[in-house]
């Protein structure tokens, strides 16, 4: 139902945003890797001052197994405040969860209470593959013509994937978010820069070259994704492809500046097919049209083939793995995550071009297994992927898991789940909350956490 | 036979119209903050008025024109039926729209923008009962076209400068001043209130 006021979760500018209340709860994207028994959105109790601190309070089981859930997002966010298309009195309340190995869409209330959420609505793969020809769905953000999911494949499982919109209101499909795709076939992350009328796809492949794990044979013929496309945001036309070169592969997370007079912006490149390396790349304006450089390189770590899964033996080394990164709100600090080294690493990036690292902490990874104080079995398993930061910058968190086809890959010998927590201090540096560490219960791994009232990779803003 | 009523309400719908932040007044600040410009927001706030009024005067022009041609008491019932039906389609499906105007946009743009709200909104249609009691009736009891066009184009000139007043001065005022914070307490639902105010307008009609 619509409000009288906005929705005090609504920040005009990310400035603002900066100074909204700490967040009490998170809720995070927990699946079963056996597909056997449902998924689940977990609800952790991140207030310090609660008695159930790093502890899970409250879950909401899905209807049925096997979804995979992954990524998700809010119904409604700070671009309701935009000044072109405004809707400001949407309630921030519901979660929009995809099932990225089922298709199917669920619509979580957040409401009457926080640590109950309760499932509204189902939407069915068929009415998706009727409506939006797609399937596959894996990234969700709110947005000036209401709420866009994006999907890795069209409804048979082949490219193009694609956006296709739904009504902010009723949650009804509302069809293909493309008028003109150009020469854009794979999906993987989406993102867009209001103050430039842009949006920004990435690349990773079609379901038959992941969802058993990612094949050798395609990673090392370069087939997998490695470009990104621009798009003219209303008037849905593909503008631009920016090709990262045969040596790169899986180009994957985008995170646009948050002040939308920016126009840059930060992706990952997973791995090097040259030399196993990880890389950040800023895209940037220069002229008429949208460029990239690369601005950080994070090399392989030689390692004991003793010690490595079948797929890096010959190599020797252990790959950084870049799965995820994320930008603080002040578009100060990026946070990468090396899923396989095992390393969190900050950079200042005040100059997009030329970040400076500024904290490292490591946990996990595939051949250093680190702890974490809180710990008590000592080895973890599984890296630092899915990143998330508090509104206000000071509060990092992160789970370990990336996909269930694709962990024993590198985890041969499994991914038992855990959440954990990073202090920020003022003007860098990086440490674990030494109470926050949360031992995942077995059958589910967790995945994309988003935090209670927005975070800084759920919401976008018309305001500097 | 003039009263001063209908004008005085076609001033007060234009500070009405003016007042909503979605109708263009934050646009001409939002634009002004990306470009660093006071002189941008004074720059919108032409074309912002311009879609307006041009919105405004093609819906009376129209309005006028079915009213020379159908019985009057016909006329109404279809004005008052079309004024109901925008106003329920705004609170059920008006949140629905594409947008085909952004951040990026130019003068022409926002002229675009700000036709297509004011129209898609109805703002010219909430003018109609107090246009229609301004206009030159003839003795078959229908609207005169000579005669009433310049009424309500005159109608829609003091609508417009009441319109653009008001948004000149949120827009300055929010710029130089009062800053975006206060849209986060101060928004009040403007889609509640014009959906109640177009259906009044509609219900005036029938019952007039």
């Amino acid at each position: 139902m619509a409000t009288w006021r906005p929705d005090p979760s609504f920040y005009p500018s990310p400035r603002m945003a900066a100074k909204a209340p700490k967040e009490t709860l998170a809720y995070v994207a927990a699946f079963d890797p056996e597909r056997t028994r449902p998924d689940a959105i977990a609800v952790v109790d991140v207030d310090p001052a609660s008695s159930s601190y790093s502890q899970i309070v409250g879950q909401v089981e899905m209807p049925n197994v096997g979804d995979e859930l992954h990524h998700f997002g809010w119904n409604a966010c700070s671009s309701c405040l935009c000044p072109n298309a405004p809707h400001p009195h949407v309630e921030r309340r519901y979660l929009v969860v995809p099932g990225l190995r089922s298709s199917r869409l669920h619509i979580i209330d957040t409401r009457p209470d926080p640590r109950n959420p309760t499932i509204v609505r189902v939407i069915e793969p068929s009415e998706i593959a009727e409506k939006a020809n797609y399937s596959r769905l894996h990234t969700t953000h709110c947005g000036p013509e209401g709420i866009y999911v994006n999907a890795l494949a069209d409804r048979d499982g082949n490219a193009p994937g694609g956006i296709f919109l739904l009504d902010h209101r009723s949650f009804d499909v509302l069809g293909q978010w493309e008028m003109d795709r150009g020469p854009q076939k794979l999906a993987y992350d989406f993102w867009w820069h209001l103050g430039h009328d842009t949006m920004i796809t990435s690349e990773w492949g079609t379901p038959d070259t992941f969802e058993n794990g990612l094949v050798p044979e395609v990673l090392l013929g370069s087939k997998y994704g490695r470009r990104l496309h621009f798009w003219d945001l209303h008037k849905r036309k593909h503008l631009q492809e920016i090709d990262f070169g045969e040596e790169h592969q899986l180009v994957f997370e985008l995170r646009p500046a948050h002040d939308p007079t920016k126009a840059y912006g930060f992706v990952g490149c997973v791995i090097s097919l040259k030399d196993l390396s990880a890389s950040i790349w800023t895209w940037y304006r220069d002229g008429e049209r949208w460029a990239v450089k690369k601005v950080i390189e994070i090399p392989a770590e030689p390692a004991d083939p003793d010690l490595l899964p079948p797929v890096l033996k010959g190599f020797s080394a252990v790959a950084p793995l870049v799965t995820d990164i994320d930008l603080s709100m002040d578009d100060r600090f990026l946070y990468v995550s090396c899923w396989g080294t095992g390393d969190m690493i900050q950079y200042d990036v005040s100059d997009p071009f030329a970040p400076k690292e500024t904290g490292r902490v490591r946990i996990g990874g595939i051949v250093s297994r680190a702890s974490h104080p809180k710990t008590v079995n000592g080895a973890l398993n599984g890296g630092p992927q899915m990143v998330e930061i508090s509104r206000d910058g000071k509060r990092v968190y992160f789970t370990n898991s990336l996909y269930g086809a694709i962990d024993p890959q590198f985890y041969p010998d499994g991914v038992d789940g855990w959440m954990v927590k990073l202090d920020v201090a003022d003007g860098g540096g990086i440490a674990f909350d030494e109470n926050f560490f949360v031992d995942w219960p077995k059958g589910h791994r967790p995945h994309q956490v988003r935090l209670e009232g927005g975070d800084c990779s759920s919401d976008s803003y018309c305001y500097p | 036979m003039t009263t001063v009523w209908p004008w005085l309400s076609i001033i007060g719908l234009g500070a009405f119209h003016g007042i909503n932040p979605a109708m263009g007044w934050l646009f001409a600040v939002a634009l002004g903050l990306h470009r660093q410009s006071r002189r941008i927001v004074w720059l919108s706030l032409a074309p912002i008025a311009v879609g307006h009024a041009a919105s405004a005067a093609l819906t009376l022009a129209v309005v006028v024109t079915f009213g020379a041609v159908l019985e009057p008491h016909h006329f109404r019932l279809v004005a008052a039926l079309l004024i109901l039906s925008v106003a329920a389609y705004g609170a059920f499906c008006g949140h629905r729209h594409r947008v085909r105007v952004g951040m990026r946009a130019g003068m022409a743009g926002l002229g675009l923008w700000s036709f297509l709200m004011a129209t898609s909104h109805g703002a010219g249609l909430m003018l109609v009962p107090a246009v229609l009691s301004l206009c030159v009736v003839d003795r078959a009891g229908d609207l005169a076209v000579a005669g009433s066009l310049p009424v309500a184009l005159a109608a829609v000139a003091v609508h417009g400068a009441a319109m653009l007043a008001v948004v000149a001065a949120m827009a300055i005022a929010v710029f130089e001043w009062l800053g975006l914070a206060a849209l986060r307490s101060a928004w009040i639902n403007f889609d509640h209130l014009w959906t109640v105010a177009l259906s009044a307008t509609g219900i005036v009609l029938l019952v007039q």
